[in-house]
């Protein structure tokens, strides 16, 4: 990966286990600040479980993680979970309104989500303001996704973790989706990660690629390697995924 | 009542007996033995109970509250393995529970500080007690693990353990305590209390059996809510470590 880029997060030798199954083999690599990195990989090679460790949902075993080259542990939890957003898998709503979903993280500092920025946010994502007013149980799968992501901005994280965001779309809204996280990488210059297992969207989307297999971060560079990858893992899986 | 007549009352014991063998119910074994740890118990609890009263000591009453409060630990501990420290925690609402509704009936004279009042009363609010942490170990567990990913969800975005329980929490405190309050509001209608038809079998006045039992569901009012309620309060932060985290049992 070109050096001329600081670190967003940098992992050193992390180790992460479920009871006696290891989950994360020694992980060393890092995210550049300020651009997108796809992360690839097959199901359960532990990508979720990475995203986990970065905002602080779950601690590593053994290892270092370090958020602008402090160290994870550093940080209190709050503030380093306001500071690296995630927008999980599932998008959870919590029952209500889309507005009351969007004002979830004020109001848990007590606070009120001002109007201007509930609506600044449903546009962002793409969706007009009449949304606010929806039941979130009412949503497709991809206006809560969306959502997911607005609630996630709210907070005005520095560095975004998208997990796997587009897999349950058509591929119209998958490109709505791909769009909208450009767009917000250009508006705030926020560092993005995104964990996607399309190989398509991590060559045209993301500059950086880590591939992840077993636990192992097996490759990483610019996410043209994605397109003539000389670990022979790599490519099984690239030729696998493109059939 | 002799123990000749309690003999022939087992005449009830053989019907379901009868029943389950031809019906082919397979109880036979399990009615046996409730049947037979029931007549010892009981018969025993009596005997225990006549010796507490006639000796009329402040230290046998002390002693067997202690006991009644053993037993529910130990019957409520089962359901709440999970968390941790539970045992504590039973043994601190189930104190609490038993110095607040003595407190208040001796304090205020509405009982009389004799052994035949502390005792029976102290086994109805303690057994009801018990009853109310199973249901609500029972309920916060369950109600725990179907709202992991909102409690996530809520941590994620920087909520405090306590915000992100707070759902689970108030949902469990409330389906615990909605029985206790809905079968207080049917009473005297479907079914005779089991106290009060005790006291008027016994021979007692049926107002005086009413009064007694409005006060026990006044009692068990209060036991209910307040025993879901502190044991939630006091479980809760063991779920969760110093950073904030949802502890899965094999990193608990
Ligand atoms: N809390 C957990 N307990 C036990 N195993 C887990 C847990 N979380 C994840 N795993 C396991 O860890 C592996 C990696 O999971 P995950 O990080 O979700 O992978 P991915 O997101 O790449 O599909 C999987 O085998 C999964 O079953
Ligand atoms: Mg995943």
């Amino acid at each position: 990966m070109t050096k001329d880029a600081q670190a967003a997060i940098q992992f050193s030798h992390v180790h992460y286990q479920s009871g006696e199954t290891k989950i994360l083999n020694d992980i060393t690599g890092w995210f550049p600040k300020n651009h997108i990195t796809t992360l690839v990989g097959p199901s359960g090679a532990g990508k979720t479980t990475l995203f986990r460790l970065c905002n602080g949902l779950i601690s590593p075993d053994s290892g270092e993680i370090y958020i602008d080259d402090q160290k994870i542990s550093s940080y209190e939890p709050v503030a380093l979970r306001r500071k690296v957003g995630i927008a999980l898998q599932q998008a959870v709503m919590v029952p209500g309104t889309v507005r009351k979903n969007l004002a979830l993280p004020f109001e848990l500092q007590g606070e009120e989500l001002p109007e201007e920025t509930a609506k600044e946010m449903i546009r962002l994502v793409g969706l007009d303001e009449s949304f606010l007013d929806r039941n979130a149980k009412d949503l497709s799968g991809g206006q809560r996704q969306k959502v997911s992501i607005a609630r996630t901005l709210v907070m005005k994280p520095e560095i975004l973790l998208l997990d796997e965001i587009t897999s349950s779309l058509d591929r119209v809204s998958q490109q709505e989706i791909e769009e909208l996280i450009v767009r917000i990488n250009e508006t705030y210059q926020t560092t993005i990660m995104w964990i996607t297992h399309n190989l398509k969207q991590a060559l045209s989307i993301g500059e950086y690629t880590w591939v992840m297999m077993d636990g192992e971060l097996v490759e990483t560079g610019e996410s043209s390697l994605l397109k003539d990858p000389q670990n022979p893992r790599v490519r099984t899986f690239v030729k696998g995924e493109s059939e | 009542m002799s123990f000749l007549l309690l003999g022939l009352s087992l005449i009830f014991v053989l019907i379901p007996l009868v029943l389950s063998k031809t019906l082919n119910l397979g109880l036979e074994k399990d009615a046996v033995v409730a049947t037979i740890r029931a007549i010892i118990q009981l018969l025993a609890v009596g005997y225990i109970l006549q010796f507490v009263f006639d000796a009329e000591n402040f230290f046998y009453i002390f002693l067997m509250v202690v006991l009644i409060i053993g037993a529910a630990v130990q019957n409520a501990r089962k359901k709440g393995v999970s968390i941790k420290g539970i045992t504590w925690k039973l043994i601190v609402t189930f104190v609490f529970i038993e110095v607040l509704t003595q407190g208040i009936l001796l304090g205020l004279n509405i009982t009389p500080a004799t052994a035949q009042y502390i005792i029976p009363i102290s086994g109805m609010v303690i057994g009801n007690s018990m009853v109310l942490s199973i249901l609500f170990l029972n309920r916060f567990t369950s109600e725990i693990e179907s709202r992991e990913a909102e409690t996530e969800l809520i941590l994620s975005l920087g909520g405090t353990p306590k915000q992100a329980i707070h759902r689970p929490l108030i949902s469990s405190i409330q389906a615990s305590t909605i029985p206790t309050i809905e079968s207080q509001k049917t009473i005297g209608l479907v079914q005779l209390p089991g106290m009060m038809s005790g006291q008027i079998i016994a021979g007692a006045d049926p107002l005086q059996a009413v009064m007694f039992q409005l006060l026990i569901i006044f009692l068990l009012l209060t036991t209910a809510v307040v025993t879901s309620a502190m044991l939630g309060f006091l479980s809760y932060p063991t779920l969760f470590n110093e950073r904030m985290q949802l502890l899965k049992p094999d990193k608990q």
